[in-house]
């Protein structure tokens, strides 16, 4: 695999050039690349290193990046809206979350999800969503021992991160609510609901209890 | 052709249906998978005339107990396991004809971990994603994305044309459960110092039993990190030696996520893969540095073994 490192930040700006760079190379690149896969601000670029040039590869990468270099402004794209089930058994961690901002539970409801999410990248899982940025004022550690079975839907908090777990998983994220929609099914035409780039908003449904 | 199965008498002890692997998904997060030697998987799939993307069994130190419910020509390549077919021995390597109601039983395994059982038009469980390969861990592909269990039937090619049968000297394997494995420098081979790398090569690791078809944990010297950074998620290659902060690495294999967190001081070359492919917990593994033009050049010896088999008939 070939990596490509843009500068290390998490910044919305270099994640849509990376997002774009995957989509050009992906058009462009020989029957030897397999796989392009971006990151926050990386892409790995998998190959068959037998069916590959690997200098003219690298020299597609250049010269697709450097026009890309100049891109400052993100395309409109629609908002996604996920409902949500906050609290209760639906988001176990909701209060320590709130303790740890110092505020009341309806407060993480809508802080959460007043915001407007953009997916920087997919991995961990099927269709599991990295999206930032969470408001600093609820931004949560990880739990030092993962939960062993997290349940499909759950929504959570990992630093200024939020994602949605496709699938009954380990996890340590801060549970704080769930939803019904699904994340990934791979009988879909698009198997993952979401895609890096997307932009998403979190709908509160309902009380949690 | 019509439809057949094998019916599983005993599973062994993991034992699951391997394609060349789920390539272009990893965008949305899907695991690649595939076998975990993925050379001796081609090779059985040759011998009995497959093309090299027809999904096998992947067959892993303790084998399984097979009844087939139908005619068809099989091959096992990889690990030497002692295989009968009705208490006849068969040779790993060589392709042999099974006829309907025959029963393979795997025995004791000799070499090697991982053996790859290929049939005649190749396992027929439906695709997901375009991919046979079975991921355990998001229950994707094979048979309902699970390792085999006693009861179960692995749907093949009902196909009693006979197969030229063929043999193949297959993989020279580890021995004594020791394997050296080349590797290049990985992205982040400099947030190492220098005799972290240098610890790298040449030094014995051990296989933890915290292994599994994701990653080998690796027990040795620590391999020190020069600073604390934390490094920005960034997508993975199967051979990766990710380092988390205590320094014991990780080689990740078959199953590993297509993305992950840790810096990554090398990259197992893709010629050595296979070897790692059949060591098991327990194992050692010698790791060796060596440049990218040595890794594309050990490929290309690696491919042209592959062309090395044989007619049974032209052979004396």
């Amino acid at each position: 695999m070939l990596l490509v490192e843009l500068e290390p930040a998490i910044d919305p700006v270099i994640n849509e050039r990376a997002i774009l760079l995957a989509q050009r190379i992906r058009a462009r690149a020989g029957r030897g690349v397999r796989d392009v896969a971006p990151g926050y601000a990386t892409l790995g670029v998998h190959f068959d290193p037998l069916q590959t040039d690997l200098a003219a590869l690298e020299r597609t990468i250049e010269s697709e990046f450097a026009s890309l270099a100049d891109l400052e402004a993100i395309a409109d794209r629609t908002v996604i809206e996920i409902p949500v089930r906050y609290g209760g058994s639906h988001g176990p961690d909701i209060e320590s979350v709130a303790a740890n901002a110092g505020c009341s539970i309806d407060d993480v409801v809508a802080r959460h999800s007043q915001r407007i999410y953009r997916v920087y990248m997919l991995g961990f899982v099927p269709g599991f969503a990295y999206m930032g940025r969470v408001d600093p004022s609820i931004a949560s550690p990880r739990h030092r021992v993962p939960r062993e079975k997290v349940p499909a839907g759950s929504v959570g908090i990992a630093g200024l991160q939020t994602g949605v777990y496709p699938v009954e998983s380990p996890g340590g994220w801060q549970l704080i609510g769930h939803t019904t929609s699904v994340m990934f099914d791979a009988s879909r035409d698009r198997p993952s609901l979401l895609a890096a780039g997307d932009l998403v908003r979190f709908i509160p449904i309902g009380a949690g209890r | 052709m019509t439809a057949g199965s094998l019916h599983v008498v005993k599973p062994g002890l993991l034992t699951t249906v391997q394609d060349l692997g789920r390539y272009g998904h990893q965008a949305s997060g899907v695991p690649v998978a595939g076998p975990m030697d993925t050379f001796s998987h081609r090779v059985a799939n040759q011998l009995v005339g497959n093309d090299i993307h027809a999904a096998t069994l992947e067959v892993t130190l303790i084998g399984p107990e097979l009844i087939a419910d139908a005619a068809t020509t099989m091959a096992i390549a990889g690990a030497q396991f002692e295989v009968t077919c009705d208490d006849r021995p068969v040779a790993i390597g060589s392709s042999f004809a099974v006829a309907t109601g025959q029963r393979v039983k795997f025995g004791r395994i000799v070499q090697g971990a991982r053996a790859y059982l290929a049939v005649a038009g190749g396992v027929q469980t439906p695709p997901v994603l375009g991919s046979r390969a079975t991921h355990l861990v998001s229950h994707m592909g094979g048979l309902s994305g699970r390792a085999l269990v006693a009861g179960d039937r692995v749907p093949i090619v009902d196909d009693a044309a006979p197969r030229p049968q063929r043999k193949s000297a297959g993989l020279v394997l580890p021995s004594k459960g020791r394997a050296l494995l080349r590797v290049i420098p990985g992205p982040q081979a400099d947030w190492f110092d220098a005799d972290a790398v240098k610890t790298m090569d040449g030094v014995s690791f051990r296989i933890s039993p915290q292994s599994n078809r994701m990653g080998y944990r690796l027990q040795g010297p620590p391999l020190i990190r020069l600073h604390d950074r934390e490094l920005i998620s960034e997508p993975l290659g199967i051979g990766a030696i990710q380092v988390p902060s205590a320094g014991e690495p990780i080689l990740l294999m078959a199953d590993r996520q297509t993305a992950g967190g840790y810096p990554k001081i090398g990259y197992v070359i893709t010629a050595d893969l296979p070897l790692a492919g059949q060591l098991a917990p327990g194992d050692f593994i010698e790791f060796n540095l060596c440049t990218q033009q040595e890794a594309v050049a050990a490929l290309i010896a690696r491919e042209r073994q592959l062309l090395r088999f044989a007619d049974l008939k032209d052979v004396s």
